[in-house]
């Protein structure tokens, strides 16, 4: 990425450098909160928040952070923005916080926070750090959204909240998939997601780094 | 500049002024939506007194709602040492956990078979109704499960036997096994079961792997160790010990 324009800061991760689908970084949290599309969409604006914001301040500070202690600084910084985020939700969104519960403190050790302040906000301006943390945040919540689009429409038939599928439990015609509410079923979508990307852009499927032998015997090896 | 940013001064410095900065903006926000918080945290309770007793259904609690029916009922004090209604405490500002946590107010229990470990000289008690002929009874219940200590509601029908519900509040089991006290599907087999036997002072509710008819209910599958604490803190609070006297004053022949 040899020419950054705030334009390009703030699109690639959605597809080109995401951060779930190309650095296969904050899985946890997305197979966590992807049952409901209102849940997803609540801690998309979560990590945005926090990811922007943790971004703006390390990058205001960079040239003032001691290199023995950044690492810590930038968890500071960070845990501030999740205890302000977590405080909010608790006063103005009671309901949706509980559903969350320890994952909007569990933002913390996102690895995609710490990752952008470390890779890009210690060492690019405020502006565009702030950028880059809005695009990452986008990143992530448009994976969580695709992930919690299907999860909620096949697991419970509705989008957020909607009913759109009749359940037959209610009289309708569709049988509700479990599965798709258990924290499988979003892997199998995010491996799927992630094939589809990758197809559709191959420059960001990975070369192995070392080739499997074919089977050698015991003896050989000795 | 980078270079002198390695100096202990500086390191110091920097760790100390970010510190100051993030606490007061981690305060600041504490303080100033704390009261909007304990007042969700307060509709929440007072919205599961109402679940559990059935008054109304989960998800439609608007606090316009909540306030209206809460208005039925009355809360009340009981003195678990005497299992009589008492005034010396106003209801209105009684806190039953934080009294359980004061020795004043409170006994350290020889027996605690619901892992509470002090029993507050007084309860909260929830009648929905006429005070002294209630429709409900409303009973705070609580006790160690695996991981956590459970709170919930438990709600009795006006002959103080019948169970008419029963929600937890606040728990910390594992989600998918002891979380499954949360199941509407599994609290839907508590109403209709009977507390005691006719006539004793022995409660006999709980959760079980074979349930009988009168008391029992199946108890959570992979869940053992939550399942007995859900049955412990149920007998406790029912029992003598808990509101079990006070009960008995509204069943027929004990």
């Amino acid at each position: 990425m040899a020419t950054e324009t705030p334009k390009t800061v703030l699109t690639a991760p959605i597809f080109k450098n995401n951060p779930i689908a190309l650095q296969v970084l904050g899985v946890c949290s997305a197979l966590a909160v992807t049952t409901s599309m209102q849940i997803a969409l609540v801690m998309t604006l979560a990590v945005i928040f926090v990811t922007a914001f943790a971004n703006l301040s390390v990058s205001l500070i960079r040239n003032h952070i001691p290199s023995s202690i950044r690492i810590i600084v930038q968890m500071t910084i960070i845990a501030s923005l999740v205890i302000v985020v977590d405080q909010v939700l608790k006063a103005f969104a009671y309901d949706i916080s509980r559903q969350l519960s320890v994952f909007v403190g569990l933002i913390i050790t996102n690895c995609i926070v710490m990752g952008r302040a470390e890779a890009y906000a210690m060492k690019n301006g405020p502006g565009m750090s702030f950028l880059d943390g809005i695009g990452n945040g986008l990143g992530y919540g448009m994976v969580l959204m695709v992930v919690g689009f299907f999860r909620e429409l096949f697991g419970s038939g509705s989008l957020f909240g909607l009913q759109i599928l009749n359940l037959s439990k209610d009289g309708g015609w569709y049988v509700a998939n479990g599965l798709m509410l258990l924290p499988p079923s979003a892997f199998f979508i995010i491996g799927l997601m992630i094939w589809a990307i990758r197809s559709w852009d191959p420059k960001q499927v990975e070369h192995d780094e070392f080739k499997i032998q074919a089977n050698t015997k015991p003896r050989e090896v000795l | 500049m980078s270079k002198s940013n390695d100096t202990i001064k500086k390191t110091f410095t920097v760790a100390f002024i970010l510190c100051l900065v993030c606490s007061v903006i981690v305060s600041g926000a504490a303080v100033a939506l704390k009261d909007r918080q304990q007042a969700n945290q307060e509709l929440d309770r007072r919205s599961n007194i109402l679940l559990a007793a059935g008054l109304i259904e989960p998800g439609e609690g608007t606090p316009e709602k909540v306030e209206e029916l809460f208005e039925q009922i009355n809360v009340r004090v009981v003195d678990l040492r005497t299992g009589e209604l008492t005034d010396d405490v106003d209801p209105g500002t009684y806190e039953q956990l934080r009294a359980a946590s004061d020795p004043q107010t409170s006994q350290q229990l020889q027996e605690d078979p619901a892992g509470i470990r002090r029993l507050e000289n007084y309860g909260l008690v929830y009648l929905v109704g006429d005070v002294d002929d209630p429709d409900r009874i409303i009973l705070p219940v609580r006790g160690a499960g695996l991981w956590s200590t459970l709170y919930g509601f438990l709600a009795l029908e006006g002959d103080a036997n019948t169970i008419a519900g029963l929600g937890f509040y606040d728990h910390g089991e594992t989600p998918g096994l002891g979380g499954e006290v949360d199941n509407p599907n599994w609290k839907a087999q508590w109403p209709g079961k009977k507390v005691y036997n006719q006539g004793s002072l022995d409660p006999q509710l709980g959760l079980s792997k074979n349930p009988g008819q009168e008391h029992e209910v199946d108890a959570l599958s992979g869940a053992t160790l939550t399942s007995r604490g859900v049955t412990n803190l149920l007998q406790f609070w029912t029992s003598e010990k808990g509101y079990g006297s006070f009960l008995a004053k509204f069943r027929q022949g004990v």
